[in-house]
């Protein structure tokens, strides 16, 4: 069963974050190629949310191509690969990196420490990885 | 308008009520179309229960009028009521019932009851035949309630208060029964609560009583789709904030201000850019936040209104 995280702490939309939720899973293999999704009134009831909802997220999964539906059997994952486009993936990535050099401008690190930070906790990043190989 | 009355399940004109000197309600008007599933949002006494006793026949509309599928509730009672399930928030139940006598009650009520979906449902909610009312919890009650409500398979379902006083786990199991019966047999439900959580995740159409006013009446997308909660950079600090269209509320001082506001994203990007401001974050605001703005607003503007009646 896959589990979904729906906040309504922050005022987005469910339906968004049921299609950010699977384009994640999507995107990080839990869910692969064929495999089926739950039916909408399966997934509406786990979550307790209105049928509408999930309706209005598989629908959009299925614009984007990254969900099909066969007729009468269900909804199913495309075999197409990464749910984000390289404009996606930068536009992700930039969010991410403009708010780590507000945060290191407010607190007075300059472009090359920065830089040189990250350099530092990819490096750890490589060696815990390693260590659990 | 009047055409449309004939595929409303509800529709509610001009309905006011007055209770001696109080007014409960003014001028409400409000249609429900069939499958949705309308939220009906307000603080405790704004007028929710009012509306909903209105809508069974429980009161006469002395001014406007309060139509269920097309009747008039208090000169058709019996056809109008045969089609209703009805969850009350104190749940009016037969304290010295058996669960099993109560199922035969409420079925020699009910001409369609289906004691088989009855019976589905008594098991999946835990309900023992041989329990008495009266023994059992507040969530059993309220698991109780939802049974009788359901169990004729009516066309519209009121649930005032379902989940009230009720802790997650049973109210989890009361929501998820209402969304299962709306995701199989496409109910038309109207659902009362002061949750905004829950009312935001169960329905598709949401609509705020306050002061016996309907201050907000749309659907759940298009609520979150046209307000945005902006925080504004000034250039020079200004003493309060300037007069905006869509405004509902501002607050913060000096040059950073924090604001609610309706309209299309980009029409309330560009005002704000007329006004010398730098936007600092967008974000889509919670229903709490769209709700306390609208409140406030409402207080604000319509100080005058209270003394006419």
């Amino acid at each position: 069963m896959l589990h979904f995280n729906l906040s309504q702490s922050d005022g987005v939309p469910l339906y968004l974050q049921l299609i950010q939720q699977i384009k994640h899973f999507i995107a990080t293999g839990r869910l692969t190629a064929e495999d089926e999704l739950p039916p909408v009134r399966v997934l509406a009831q786990q979550l307790v949310v209105n049928p509408q909802t999930v309706v209005r997220a598989y629908r959009e999964l299925e614009m984007a191509g990254l969900i099909y539906k066969r007729r009468g059997a269900g909804t199913y994952v495309s075999a197409q690969g990464t749910p984000y486009t390289e404009a996606e993936c930068r536009r992700l990535l930039s969010e991410r990196a403009n708010a780590l050099l507000v945060e290191a401008r407010s607190l007075g690190f300059d472009l090359d420490s920065t830089i040189a930070l990250v350099q530092e906790c990819s490096a750890e990043l490589d060696r815990l990885k390693e260590g659990t190989e | 308008m009047s055409s449309e009355v004939s595929d409303s399940v509800i529709e509610v004109t001009g309905l006011s009520r007055s209770f001696k000197k109080n007014v409960a309600l003014r001028d409400i008007t409000l249609s429900v179309k069939p499958g949705q599933v309308f939220g009906l949002v307000g603080e405790n006494g704004a007028g929710k229960t009012t509306l909903i006793r209105h809508l069974l026949g429980a009161y006469m509309a002395k001014t406007g009028t309060v139509r269920v599928f097309g009747l008039d509730p208090v000169a058709n009672p019996v056809s109008v009521l045969a089609r209703i399930g009805y969850l009350s928030e104190d749940r009016d139940l037969p304290l010295w019932m058996k669960v099993r006598e109560l199922m035969a009650y409420t079925q020699a009520f009910y001409p369609d009851w289906d004691p088989t979906y009855a019976e589905d449902l008594r098991n999946r909610f835990g309900l023992p035949l041989d329990a008495k009312i009266k023994q059992l919890s507040r969530g059993e009650k309220a698991k109780a309630g939802l049974l009788m409500a359901l169990a004729h398979r009516p066309e519209l379902l009121l649930l005032d208060e379902p989940s009230s006083g009720l802790d997650p786990v049973a109210r989890k199991d009361i929501l998820g029964e209402v969304i299962r019966s709306v995701a199989e047999e496409g109910r038309t439900v109207i659902f009362s609560s002061h949750l905004l959580d829950e009312v935001e995740r169960v329905s598709d159409h949401i609509a705020l009583i306050h002061d016996g006013v309907v201050a907000l009446d749309m659907p759940m997308d298009g609520l979150k789709d046209s307000h945005h909660r902006i925080v504004v950079r000034f250039s020079e600090g200004r003493a309060s904030f300037p007069d905006m269209v869509g405004l509902l509320h501002a607050e913060g001082s000096d040059k950073e201000w924090r604001i609610l506001c309706t309209g299309s994203r980009e029409d309330v990007h560009g005002l704000l850019q007329e006004m010398g401001g730098q936007l600092i974050e967008t974000m889509v605001p919670t229903l709490d936040e769209i709700f306390l703005a609208r409140v406030k607003g409402i207080q604000l503007n319509g100080a005058g209104a209270h003394h006419e009646s």
